[in-house]
Formats: structure tokens, sequence, C-alpha cells
């Protein structure tokens, strides 16, 4: 896949802090990125540089090839953090005003946005001011104008903030529709849910540094630890002892006669191993191995980032 | 540039929609004609005929106080109780009655007896033509001739004439309180169109619209086509006005000040034949216009104003003022979360301002001193204060000079305006102080 943009050692710097210290990435085409990190870390620092709202004080961004310049604008969409609307104004007109801007002539700019308010079955609303509608309604005419010009690329900053569930799914199947149909995205979010869902790739940001970077699979599979759960009914204190030299017990819970203990296998101790240690002492109900979650995955970088050990980290299935 | 023209456009429709601009365009024209109909009507309305009943106990006046077109006097020997009583039935509209010792003067020497009021105007008459008899018997008496007192009493008419580098005279109106009023115009029309200009941006910080149009054109197109798209929302309020006003007074003036006029005229012949002839002649002719003096220098000068001349460079200054100031208040509307957070930084943008207000009322009394040289070349107050000497003469160098220096700095303060405007509309959250402001300057 070619990638659509490139940042290359980006550096950007206000009066007593630097924003992005030698960020570079890479976002392939036609896919889902998420740009991901904690308050602070960067993230919509780099997003406007990106939308050419700012320039970077050294380094690089090239879109489709070319280095980025003023003509891109249009074939990007923006739906940033801190979003808002002309509480006056119609939401025709609104809607108007914004696709011309983005460079869509008067007829071409009317024809989407019928396209889009019957998609979202908004045809009566056409007339109505902003400060008339209802939260959720002013967030589907937020989308609307983030995607009437067709960008190549989308980008979200905290898509999902602020939006009721049926509206955030309701987005969600958009942005994977528009990537469905050739559209990149690239949307930065604390939800990591959603990452796990929808991304394609992502790269992390911590303290205005790039601390990881690759695809969803690839990265859960990176940090696996030889962590499993095992489900047993039979007597824990022997199977404790079976598998003593090769697991270390992690947590373990009782529930009626059922112990469900999390272990971590050392050295070359495989699974297999474990189960026929423990099989003479136990009845088996369950065996999974743990993968890391991406929420587990940042906690754990950015907490190595600021240096901070011994957090307890919740692994899932 | 197409960009550009759509925000002038948005601009534009969204004020233009708005009931208050409207209400505002319409009703000023008519509260300012209004007002002076108001005034004229104020001047005019003791004009209705008056017919006097009077009883004059000294003798005094009989023959000797005149009356004029809408002054009638009856004279009477009647006791003073009969007149009161009977004379709204005899179709008197008043009773004047003069005691004995009036030439003795003091209060309850005269009095005048009304059902309804005679007005201002009737009364100054009567006092003055009193006065006036009273002075001449109290003259005589003393054996003085009141001719000879008359004669020696000549008003000295000060005429202005400007000398111009060439050397030669131009006759100039230098109607100080015209150019006051048009400077102290000039003063709430930039802070008006700056203060919209400012609102206009502030909204836009506070909706969180900004981040997402910013992300379509560049900060500094926005902010131009702001600042554009009010000015030519200043440009079509002050037609429609303009207008409004202009029909309303030429209304008001056929109806009212078609007489005084005429008068005015012929007036100025008589004086041209006084230049001519002398001054013994016609003395009489001139001295019915006596109490009209000052009501006929104000027309006078009203009519030597050059109005091209004064709506050019209005039109030049306005547009010169609003940009510089606008541009400035473009950059504190795109620092501050509120109104409230503003107060800091719109107080030093109107200290400059008030200062070519207050240079303006110093034009009033002394149009050529220094300071208002400075004033008027100085971009902070040069709009106000070239607006309010503009009708005292003001030589072609110095508002090249003063309109290039306005034009020039308003390009800085824009281009410094786009600057702070730039960084300020995305900060959120935290209070802005000049110190970060002066920061943001810098940023790339």
């Amino acid at each position: 896949m070619s990638s659509i943009l490139q940042v290359k050692d980006v550096t950007k710097r206000y009066s007593n802090h630097l924003a992005l210290n030698n960020v570079s990435l890479e976002v392939a085409g036609q896919s889902v990125f998420g740009l991901l990190g904690p308050n602070g870390a960067g993230k919509t620092s780099l997003i406007r540089i990106i939308n050419q709202i700012t320039g970077p004080d050294s380094g690089e961004v090239f879109f489709m090839g070319e280095k980025l310049q003023e003509k891109h604008i249009e074939r990007i969409g923006y739906l940033p953090e801190e979003r808002g609307l002309y509480k006056k104004m119609t939401v025709a007109e609104q809607v108007m005003y914004l696709a011309r801007l983005k460079g869509l002539s008067r007829v071409e700019a009317k024809k989407r946005m019928s396209l889009w308010f019957e998609k979202f079955e908004m045809q009566g609303w056409m007339k109505k001011k902003i400060e008339e509608l209802s939260k959720g309604m002013q967030q589907k005419v937020q989308f609307i104008v983030t995607v009437i010009h067709q960008p190549d690329l989308l980008i979200l900053d905290e898509p999902f903030s602020g939006f009721d569930p049926i509206n955030a799914q309701m987005i969600r199947n958009e942005i994977l529709e528009l990537r469905n149909k050739g559209a990149t995205v690239i949307f930065s979010t604390h939800n990591m849910g959603s990452v796990e869902e929808m991304c394609d790739h992502i790269a992390l940001l911590n303290k205005s540094e790039k601390i990881l970077d690759g695809t969803v699979k690839h990265i859960r599979k990176t940090y696996r630890s030889n962590t499993y759960r095992i489900s047993f009914r039979g007597n824990a204190m022997g199977f404790t002892h079976a598998m003593w030299t090769g697991a270390e017990l992690i947590e373990k819970h009782q529930e009626d006669d059922v112990h469900t203990f999390t272990l971590k296998l050392l050295n070359n101790f495989k699974p297999n191993h474990l189960l026929e240690v423990v099989l003479p002492h136990s009845e088996i109900l369950s065996f999974n191995e743990l993968i890391p979650s991406m929420n587990d995955i940042f906690i754990m970088k950015v907490n190595e980032g600021n240096s901070v050990v011994g957090t307890k980290s919740n692994f899932t299935e | 540039m197409n960009k550009i023209l759509l925000i002038i456009g948005r601009e534009i429709k969204s004020k233009l929609y708005n009931r208050t601009f409207i209400i505002m365009t319409l009703l000023a024209p008519l509260l300012i004609t209004g007002f002076m109909g108001f005034l004229i009507l104020m001047s005019q309305s003791d004009k209705k005929d008056q017919k006097v009943l009077v009883i004059d106990e000294s003798g005094l006046f009989k023959n000797t106080l005149p009356g004029n077109e809408y002054i009638s006097l009856t004279f009477s020997d009647e006791p003073l109780e009969a007149a009161v009583s009977t004379f709204v039935n005899r179709n008197f509209t008043c009773v004047l009655w003069v005691a004995p010792t009036i030439v003795e003067g003091g209060a309850g020497a005269s009095t005048l007896f009304y059902q309804k009021s005679p007005g201002f105007a009737f009364q100054t008459y009567i006092k003055s033509q009193m006065e006036k008899i009273v002075y001449e018997h109290k003259l005589k008496a003393n054996n003085i001739d009141p001719n000879v007192i008359h004669n020696s009493k000549m008003s000295v008419k000060l005429m202005l004439e400007k000398v111009n580098e060439k050397g030669g005279t131009e006759e100039q109106s230098n109607f100080g309180f015209f150019g006051f009023i048009t400077g102290a115009l000039m003063f709430m029309f930039i802070l008006m169109y700056g203060m919209m200009v400012f609102r206009s941006v502030m909204e836009e910080k506070t909706n969180r619209i900004v981040e997402v149009i910013v992300s379509s054109v560049k900060p500094f197109q926005l902010m131009l086509g702001k600042i554009i798209g009010v000015a030519v929302l200043g440009v079509i309020q002050f037609v429609i006005m303009g207008l409004i006003t202009t029909v309303l007074t030429t209304l008001l003036s056929t109806l009212f000040l078609k007489e005084i006029k005429t008068q005015l005229k012929s007036f100025e012949a008589q004086q041209e034949l006084v230049k001519k002839h002398g001054t013994n002649i016609n003395l009489q002719a001139l001295e019915k216009y006596d109490d009209k003096l000052k009501v006929f220098e104000v027309l006078q000068k009203f009519e030597k104003i050059n109005f091209t001349q004064v709506f050019i460079c209005f039109v030049l200054y306005f547009i010169g003022g609003y940009l510089f100031y606008s541009s400035i208040m473009a950059a504190i509307g795109s620092a501050v979360d509120s109104e409230s957070d503003s107060q800091q930084f719109i107080t030093p943008v109107m200290i400059p301002l008030m200062i070519g207000y207050f240079i303006s009322t110093k034009t009033m009394i002394d149009p050529d001193s220094s300071i208002v040289f400075w004033g008027s070349v100085i971009p902070f107050t040069s709009p106000i204060v070239m607006m309010s000497r503009i009708t005292s003469g003001v030589p072609l160098w110095e508002i090249v000079l003063s309109l290039s220096l306005l034009f020039a700095s308003f390009i800085v303060t824009t281009w410094l305006a786009g600057k702070i405007y730039r960084t300020g509309i995305l900060m959120y959250g935290k209070k802005t102080s000049w110190r970060e402001i002066g920061k943001w300057l810098f940023y790339k």
C-alpha cells in the first residue's frame, strides 16, 4: 500500500514548551490510522500541522507524495476536538458555506448536501437554526461538513467524545464505509476500544515524541507476555505444587469449587507442559492466552515514559 | 481570493438580517432629523398671531411701541381689571399693563396677562422694544440725541480669509463646531465597527467554529474577510443612513427653512450695499435682522463648507482609521475567551481614540495649534482630529502625509494582528496577558 501522508522529523515549539520533538510517521492509503497519546502529548499540534493551521518549526510533511501545500486543504476533511457551528445560521446555510470554503461549487455543494441529509434523514431540518437543534443533531451536521467535499484524508480529533452511543455507532460505520470507498482516516482518541475495533495502524505519542508505531495486530503480538488464564475444578494446593517450577502465579480467584488462576509461564515452559503437569490434579474448564489490550499497552508505554513503576495492568482476553 | 469573498459574504449576510442592525440603520436618521426638526419647530412655534391689548399708564409707549407681522397692538385707557376680565371675549390674546413708574424700573413695573402662553419669542420681542423706548426716553431726558449714540455704535464684523501657500486668499468657513461633529462621528463609527469586528471574532472563537474554518482557509484570510465584510457593511449602512437623512432634511428645510433663507439673501444683498455705499446708508434696513444675526452666521458658514471635500475625506479617513483599529480589535477578540476578560485589552485601544476626541475639541478653539497638527498626522488620532479641522482649511500636503501614514500603519497593524490572531483563536482556557500576546508574534 502506498502512503498518503508522510510526516518527517517534525518539531514544533511553543514559547515555553516543546509540542512535537522530531516526530515521523507514515499513514498508508485507504486505512484507518489511530493517533494515540495522553492529553498534552502533541496529537492536536500534529493534526494542526497536517491541516496547515500552523506550520512546523522544522521537518516536512508530504501529502500524496507532494510537499504539503495550500491546494491540499481541499483534499483533507477535519473534525476538530473543539467543534462548533454558527448558532444563528440555518443548517443549510452553514453546510453550504463550509462546503464552499472547501472549494465546492454552489451546485455541487447543494447536491451533496441533499444526499447526506437524505442519508441521515435530516431533510426537515434544513431551514432550522443551529441553536434550535439538539446536540446529537448538531454533531451530525458537524460530521457532514467534515466529509461533504469527499476528502482523501479524513482527520477526526476525538470523534466520539460527546456523541451519544447511537451517533457514535453511526459515525463508526460511516468511517469504515468511507475507508472502504477509498478514503484514509486518521483519528485521535482516548477510546481504546474503538482503536482495536477500527484501526489498522496506530502511532502512540507521549511527551512530544512518538514512542510506538505499527499495526494493531503486530503491536499486540509484540507485547504478549506469556500469560494465561486457566479455570479448573479440583485441588488448588496440588495444582500449585505441580506447576511450581514452570509458572508464576499472578492472580487467583475462587468461586464455589471453581478456581481461576492467572499465570505467567517462565522460560521454556510451554502451555502443553503446564497442562500435562496439572491434569492429574484437576478438571480443566478453560484455558486461554491473555494478549494485552491496546489499553494495557497504552498505559504501560506511557508509564514507562513517565518512569512510573509498579502499576497494575489489567489483562483481558 | 474566492474564499475571502465567501467570508465577506457570510459576514455581511449574518449582520444585515440582524434586527438590531436594521432598526439602527433606519432609526438613526429618523432620530437625527427628528431632533433637528424639533429644534426648528421650537424656534418657530412662537409665530402665531398675537393681539395685544396695551394699558399704558406711563404714556410712554403709545405710538412708539411697534407691532410686527404677527403682533398687533391695541392701546386702551380702560381700567386694568375690566381689561383682564374681558380680553379673551374681545379676541385679544393677552393684556400688557405698564405702570406709570416704568422709567424708574424695578419689578412689577409691567405685567403681561394671558390665558395661553404667548411664547418666548414674543416676550423677548416686547421686552427688547420696551427697553429700547425707555432707553431713548432716558437719553432724551438727559438731553442726549439718541441718534448720536446710535450712529456711534458700530458692530465690527471680522471676516476670515486664509492665505494659502501660493499667497492667494481663500474664504474659509472655519466652522469649528461642524468639524467637531464630523470628528465625533468618526470616533463613533470607528469604535462601533471596531467593536463589531471584535465581537464577530470572539463569537467564532467561543463558538468553536473557528478551527473548522481555519482548516479550510488561512487565518489571515479569515481575519481579512471579516474586517472587509464589516467595512462593506459599514458603507452600506452609511449609504442607507445618508440617503434617508438627506431626503428627510431636504424635506425639513424646504418646509421650514425657506423663509429664513430668503431673509438671509436680502440681508446679504443689503450688506453688499453697505459695503459699497458706506455705513450710513440703509442701516435701518439691516437693523431689522438684528435678532437673526446668529442664525445667519451659522447658515453662512454652513453654505461655505466644501461638502465634497468633507465627504471624500470622511470616507478615506474612515477606511484608514477603521482598518487600523479593527485589525487591533480583531487581534484582541482572538486573544480573549469572553467579553469580561477583554476590558484590559480594549481600554488601551480606547485611550488613543479618546485623546483624538479631546484634541478635536481643542480644534474648535485653536485649529492651527501644534497639538492639533500632530494629532491629525499621527495615525492613532489622525482620522478624528483631521476630520475636526478639515473645514478650517488644511493644506493638501498635510492630508496626503497623514493619509499615507495612516494607510502605511494599517498595513503594519494588520500584519501584526494577523500573527496574534492566528495563535489567539486556537488558545482556550487560560487567561491571556500582554506578555503572552507579545510571544505569539514570534510563533511560526
